[in-house]
C-alpha cells in the first residue's frame, strides 16, 4: 500500500462524510459551504486519476461559481434583518 | 479503490434527494450525486502506473502508456452541464420563494 | 420513519449497482475492474496514435507532421476534433439553461446591494487582479491544444473575473448587450466552420486546415479556433448567468 493509495482513500471518505453532513445540517449556508469542500476534495482525486484537465475545470466551475451562485440566492432571498 | 467510494458517494445524494424537504437542500443532493458520478467515469479509464493523456518532451511517444482520454472529455462537458442544470433550478427555486416565502415543500399551500 | 424508507431504499439500490458491476452471475463481465484497463481494446488506441481515419503508428513529440489530427493534449483532441459534434450539443445546452435562468428572473431589475460599502484598496485591488485574471483565461483557451486547459475552465476564469469586479464594486454593472452579442457570433462561427468543412473536407466539423509539427503552437488546425470560440461562448454565458443571480426586481 503507497502513501498515494492512503490518501486516496482518506479523500473519498472525507468526500462521504461531508455528503451526509451537507445533508443532514440545519443551516442552509452551511450545506453550502459542506458541497464546497466536497468538489474541492474531489480535484485531489482527479489529480490522483491523471486528469488535469477536468481537476482544472472543476476546481474554477464546482468549488468556485457554482457556490457563488448558491450563496447569491440566499443573499437575495433572506428576510431584512437576518443573518443567512 | 475511490471507485467504490465514489458509488458510495452517488447513494449519499440518492439518499439526499430522497429523505429531503428542502428545496436548497435538493439542489445541494443533486450536486453531490453529480460529483460522485464524475469521479466514478473518470475512473473507470484510469490505468494503473498511466501517464497523463498529454505528450509533453518529456513524454514524447504515443507508445507509452497513458490513461484513457476519452471519459475524461466525457466529464469536462457534463461539468459545464451541472452548473447550467444548477443555475435553472436556482432560478426556479428562487421563483418559487417569492410566490410562496419559504423553501420548504411541506409547508407550501396549493391553490 | 421517512429517513429509515430511504436508507433501506439505498441500500437496494447500492447492492443492485454492486452486484451488476462487480459479481455477474453469468459470462464475462464487459466492465474492467480499477486500474486493470487494457487500452487495446478500446477505442482510444486509436485516438492516442490518431489514426482513425488513416495509418499511423506512433506520434512523437516534435517530430511527426501532418497528422489528421496535430494537438499534443489528447482529451482536447477527442472533445474538439473527434466528437466536435458534442461539444456544439453541450454549448447549446448551456445557451439553453442561460436562457432560461434569464427569462426566469426577467423584470425590471437592479443590482442587489450588499450591506458592506468597499473600500478603496479593494474596489482598485480588484480592477488590477481583474486584469491579471482575463489574461490568463485567454492564455489558458489559446493553449489548450499544447497544455491542460482549454476552452471551458477558460472561459469559467473569465466569469469569476467578472465575478470579482461585481463583489469589489457596489456600483458595477457589465454591459450584458455586448456578451449576448458575443455570445451569438462565436455560436454562429462554430456553426459556419463546420458547415465549411462539409464544402472542403465531406464531413461536419472536419479538420480542414492543415497541421504543423506536434508541440508547437500552430499545430493543430481547427483546434485552437473553435476553442477560441467556446471559450468566448462558454465566458460570457456563465457571466450572464452571474449577473442574473445578483440583481432583484425594483418594487413599484
Amino acid at each position: 500500500m503507497t502513501i498515494l493509495q492512503i490518501v486516496e482513500i482518506v479523500v473519498g471518505v472525507a468526500m462521504i462524510v461531508f455528503g451526509i453532513l451537507a445533508i443532514n445540517t440545519k443551516k442552509l449556508i452551511n450545506s453550502v459551504i459542506f458541497l464546497s469542500v466536497i468538489s474541492m476534495l474531489a480535484v485531489v482525486s482527479f489529480m490522483l486519476m491523471r486528469a488535469p484537465d477536468v481537476a482544472i475545470t472543476e476546481a474554477v466551475i464546482g468549488s468556485g461559481l457554482v457556490t457563488a451562485i448558491f450563496v447569491f440566492t440566499l443573499y437575495t432571498t433572506k428576510k431584512a434583518g437576518e443573518k443567512i | 479503490m475511490i471507485q467504490y467510494l465514489s458509488i458510495a458517494l452517488m447513494l449519499v445524494g440518492i439518499y439526499g434527494l430522497l429523505s429531503q424537504r428542502n428545496m436548497i437542500k435538493l439542489i445541494v443532493s443533486l450536486n453531490i450525486f453529480e460529483i460522485g458520478l464524475n469521479i466514478f467515469i473518470v475512473s473507470i479509464g484510469f490505468v494503473k502506473d498511466g501517464l497523463a493523456p498529454i505528450l509533453t518532451s518529456n513524454h514524447n511517444s504515443s507508445a507509452l502508456l497513458y490513461v484513457d482520454p476519452l471519459p475524461q472529455a466525457m466529464v469536462l462537458t457534463a461539468i459545464v452541464i451541472g452548473v447550467g442544470i444548477t443555475a435553472l433550478a436556482l432560478a426556479l427555486a428562487r421563483k418559487l420563494y417569492k410566490t410562496h416565502g419559504t423553501y420548504e415543500l411541506d409547508e407550501m399551500e396549493g391553490e | 420513519m421517512k429517513q429509515v424508507v430511504s436508507i433501506l431504499l439505498v441500500l437496494a439500490v447500492g447492492f443492485f449497482i454492486f452486484s451488476a458491476l462487480y459479481f455477474p452471475n453469468q459470462g464475462d463481465s464487459a466492465f474492467d475492474s480499477y486500474g486493470e484497463v487494457d487500452l487495446d481494446e478500446r477505442v482510444s488506441s486509436s485516438f492516442i496514435d490518431k489514426n482513425v481515419t488513416g495509418e499511423n503508428d506512433e506520434v512523437v513529440f516534435g517530430e511527426s507532421a501532418n497528422l489528421e489530427d496535430g494537438s499534443a493534449n489528447y482529451v482536447t483532441s477527442v472533445i474538439v476534433n473527434y466528437r466536435s459534434f458534442d461539444t456544439l450539443g453541450e454549448v447549446t445546452v448551456l445557451f439553453i439553461s442561460a436562457f432560461g435562468v434569464g427569462l426566469l428572473l426577467s423584470g425590471r431589475r437592479k443590482k442587489q446591494a450588499f450591506a458592506h460599502q468597499p473600500n478603496f484598496i479593494l474596489k482598485y485591488g480588484a480592477r488590477l487582479v481583474f486584469g491579471i485574471m482575463v489574461i490568463f483565461g485567454v492564455y489558458m483557451f489559446s493553449h489548450g491544444h499544447l497544455a491542460p486547459g482549454g476552452g471551458f475552465p477558460g472561459g469559467a476564469i473569465i466569469a469569476a473575473a467578472l465575478l470579482l469586479l461585481y463583489l469589489a464594486d457596489n456600483d458595477f454593472r457589465a454591459k450584458m448587450k455586448a456578451f449576448k452579442v458575443t455570445e451569438g457570433i462565436a455560436g454562429s462561427i462554430y456553426v459556419i466552420l463546420g458547415l465549411l468543412a462539409i464544402v472542403i473536407g465531406g464531413y461536419f466539423l472536419m479538420n480542414f486546415l492543415p497541421t504543423g509539427i506536434v508541440g508547437t503552437i500552430f499545430s493543430a488546425g481547427l483546434i485552437p479556433i473553435i476553442y477560441v470560440l467556446i471559450g468566448l461562448k462558454v465566458g460570457s454565458e456563465i457571466a450572464g448567468i452571474v449577473d442574473s443571480f445578483l440583481t432583484v426586481e425594483v418594487e413599484k
